[in-house]
């Protein structure tokens, strides 16, 4: 006869216990989301105090006298103690005033709320071709460790995470467009079909089907499947490489053994028990690599002649726009901010070790 | 031969005499398990073919060729005379190819020089003091890790204007976070170590116990993490000079020449092609150098 200890009656200070837990947790990461935010700031802030070129000077031009530059310089603040702009600055940034661009004479909110869509919709559907293949390829590759399967995986993906981007887009455009004519050009649609499809997303792939466009979505599938293969493929390299390394930790586990003895099909263990354990760190790697796409996607717009982000900024660069560029910068860097501390929010969600641990 | 075999013998020594001797072998036989790698042995051979070429770049091709612009030349395909072809301003491919070499490897050599010092100076720092210093040096790290690297590196390289040496600055700004952690890392699990006690009984100062004593161990691991960084790097400083924000015209640099192909790119294929492929050529041979590297250090280890 074995006696088996009754389950402990929640008390009172177990209670507190699980609550303060997930409390204290989402503070702790509030906390450190708006200290990023603020670095984030402040490093943008930075850069635009340092660079060459003088705000004042550009307003009034270089034959004013000095009173006139002394009192522009007034205007915008620039006699200001360095905490009180920054403070001012930070403000601005809350409300959403990035100021105006220089070249599209709008308020630069406006534009990147404009181009981002383009962006979103090539990241997009790159990712999901990205996890769609990197993690069946990734998890084949940790059950064949060694043999052929893992090395053509691994030499792929080699490949992949060693590429320049705008090379293999170039070469892409070469090939597929200009000698095999499979795909459509650069840019997100022919210009006959400018215009057609009213906005609702942003993204014409769901607005002309949506709208019944049939021929517009066609169009734009075929101007989006090349840049987004290319980006899907480095995101695809990334996801299979950690798959790969987080599968051949799981598989190394007793349970593993246990499962597999208890009489589960080889199938089942892997693709059920070890990825779904997998899933977890996955999470974190799938926001990360997102971050890079956005990234990635600044070189391959300019390669596409993508209107998305990237090329917005890419373009302000060098017509010394400095609002617009900080203001993607920032845009940037919040959905990184963002993809980070939802990668936070959902671990203890499919981790329920992690919620314990807390 | 024989003396071959007996300096073989004496590194293979398992019973070292000298503390020189333990080390060598060590060394030795690390190098052993490198070589059986074939991967790793052929990411040893570009990097130093890579190396060889910019440091010996005027032997190989004339420095002249590279910037001299033949416009009667122009747009030559690949031939005995121009082995990479001639680009739309009728220089050599091939000579702007070696001394692009040297370009990339200065950008590498400056990233690496700024990236690790400052990683292994705030990381040491915080795992050795904990406490407040820890939270605030972490904090800080924290921050510039969840920045975007190319996007900040764009906006640094618009304000400071375009140019190898503020690219360089973009890129180690966005680099070195992962060096602190690294190093934080290795700094708490020795902390407490009897021999980092043995040395403080011995009034030896902080300094130099964070120099003397932990920093040298931090190093295989912030080496083998810089090899695997240098083709994230050699990447991003060529999307920089693909943008134009790297060297400026008319220094060589591969990305600034995969660009400058792109108008000719449907006709003249080789003046986008041959430097895209000098970019990935080197990017794999650092990431193959930095695989076989950590595989090594993760068999002794384990």
């Amino acid at each position: 006869m074995v006696t088996v200890a009754a389950p402990a009656a929640v008390t009172d200070g177990e209670w507190v216990r699980r609550v303060a837990g997930p409390i204290r947790r989402v503070w702790r990461l509030l906390f450190s989301v708006v200290l990023t935010f603020l670095g984030l700031t402040c490093v943008t802030f930075f850069i635009g105090r340092v660079i060459p070129i003088d705000p004042v000077l550009a307003i009034v031009g270089d034959k004013a006298s000095i009173e006139t530059y002394n009192r522009v310089r007034s205007e915008i603040g620039l006699d200001l103690p360095i905490p009180v702009q920054y403070w001012r600055y930070l403000l601005k940034v809350l409300h959403g005033d990035f100021g105006n661009s220089v070249i599209t004479s709008q308020p630069v909110l406006q534009d990147l709320l404009r181009v981002f869509p383009a962006t979103l919709e090539l990241s997009l559907l790159a990712l999901i071709i990205g996890v769609v293949f990197g993690v069946p390829l990734g998890v084949i590759a940790a059950t064949h460790r060694g043999r052929w399967q893992d090395q053509v995986i691994r030499f792929g993906s080699l490949i992949g995470y060693s590429m320049p981007v705008f090379w293999l887009g170039l070469i892409g455009l070469l090939v597929f467009y200009a000698k095999l004519g499979w795909v459509e050009g650069p840019g997100r649609l022919d210009v006959s079909y400018d215009d057609i499809v009213p906005v609702v997303t942003g993204l014409i792939t769901v607005d002309s089907l949506f709208a019944g466009e049939h021929d517009v979505f066609w169009n734009s599938l075929g101007h989006l499947v090349l840049p987004a293969s290319i980006l899907g493929y480095l995101s695809l390299a990334y996801v299979a490489r950690m798959t790969r390394s987080f599968m051949l930790g799981q598989l190394k586990q007793e349970y593993i053994l246990a499962t597999l003895a208890k009489g589960l099909s080889p199938f089942r263990v892997v693709w059920v028990h070890a990825l779904g354990n997998v899933w977890v760190q996955l999470v974190t790697v799938i926001a990360l690599t997102f971050g890079n796409l956005l990234e990635g996607a600044v070189l391959t717009e300019t390669v596409f002649a993508w209107p998305g982000l990237g090329l917005y900024m890419k373009n302000s660069l060098f017509n010394a726009d400095l609002n617009a560029v900080l203001g993607g910068t920032m845009l940037v860097g919040v959905i990184y901010i963002g993809l980070n501390m939802l990668s936070d929010l959902i671990y203890p969600l499919v981790d329920p070790r992690a919620r314990e641990r807390r | 031969m024989s003396a071959a075999l007996t300096w073989r013998g004496w590194l293979l020594d398992p019973a070292p005499v000298s503390r020189r001797q333990a080390r060598l072998g060590r060394w030795f036989r690390a190098w052993l398990a490198f070589q059986r790698n074939g991967l790793a042995m052929t990411g040893l051979c570009v990097v130093s073919a890579l190396v060889l070429t910019a440091l010996a770049a005027p032997l190989i091709a004339d420095p002249r060729a590279a910037i001299l612009q033949v416009l009667t030349e122009r747009l030559q395909p690949p031939s005995a005379s121009h082995w990479f072809g001639v680009d739309e301003l009728g220089r050599d491919i091939f000579a702007r190819i070696v001394f692009g070499a040297r370009t990339t490897l200065i950008i590498v050599a400056l990233v690496s020089a700024i990236v690790a010092p400052v990683g292994l100076a705030i990381g040491l720092t915080a795992g050795y003091f904990g406490n407040w210093i820890d939270a605030v040096l972490m904090r800080i790290t924290d921050i510039f890790l969840s920045f975007p690297r190319l996007v900040l590196a764009l906006a640094f390289a618009a304000a400071l204007g375009p140019g190898i040496e503020n690219a360089v600055i973009a890129i180690a700004l966005t680099t070195w976070p992962p060096y602190a952690r690294l190093a934080r890392a290795e700094a708490l699990t020795r902390r407490r170590a009897e021999f980092i006690e043995a040395a403080e009984l011995q009034g030896a100062s902080h300094l130099r116990i964070i120099l003397s004593q932990i920093m040298p161990l931090c190093l295989p691991s912030v080496i083998i993490r810089l090899t695997l960084d240098m083709a994230g790097i050699i990447l991003t400083a060529a999307g920089l000079g693909f943008l134009g924000l790297a060297a400026q015209p008319p220094a060589p640099e591969w990305g600034a020449m995969v660009s400058s192909g792109r108008q000719v790119l449907l006709g003249q294929w080789w003046v986008s092609t041959i430097p895209g492929i000098a970019i990935f050529v080197t990017s794999v041979g650092f990431n193959l150098l930095g695989d076989g590297l950590r595989d090594v250090a993760d068999s002794r280890s384990s």
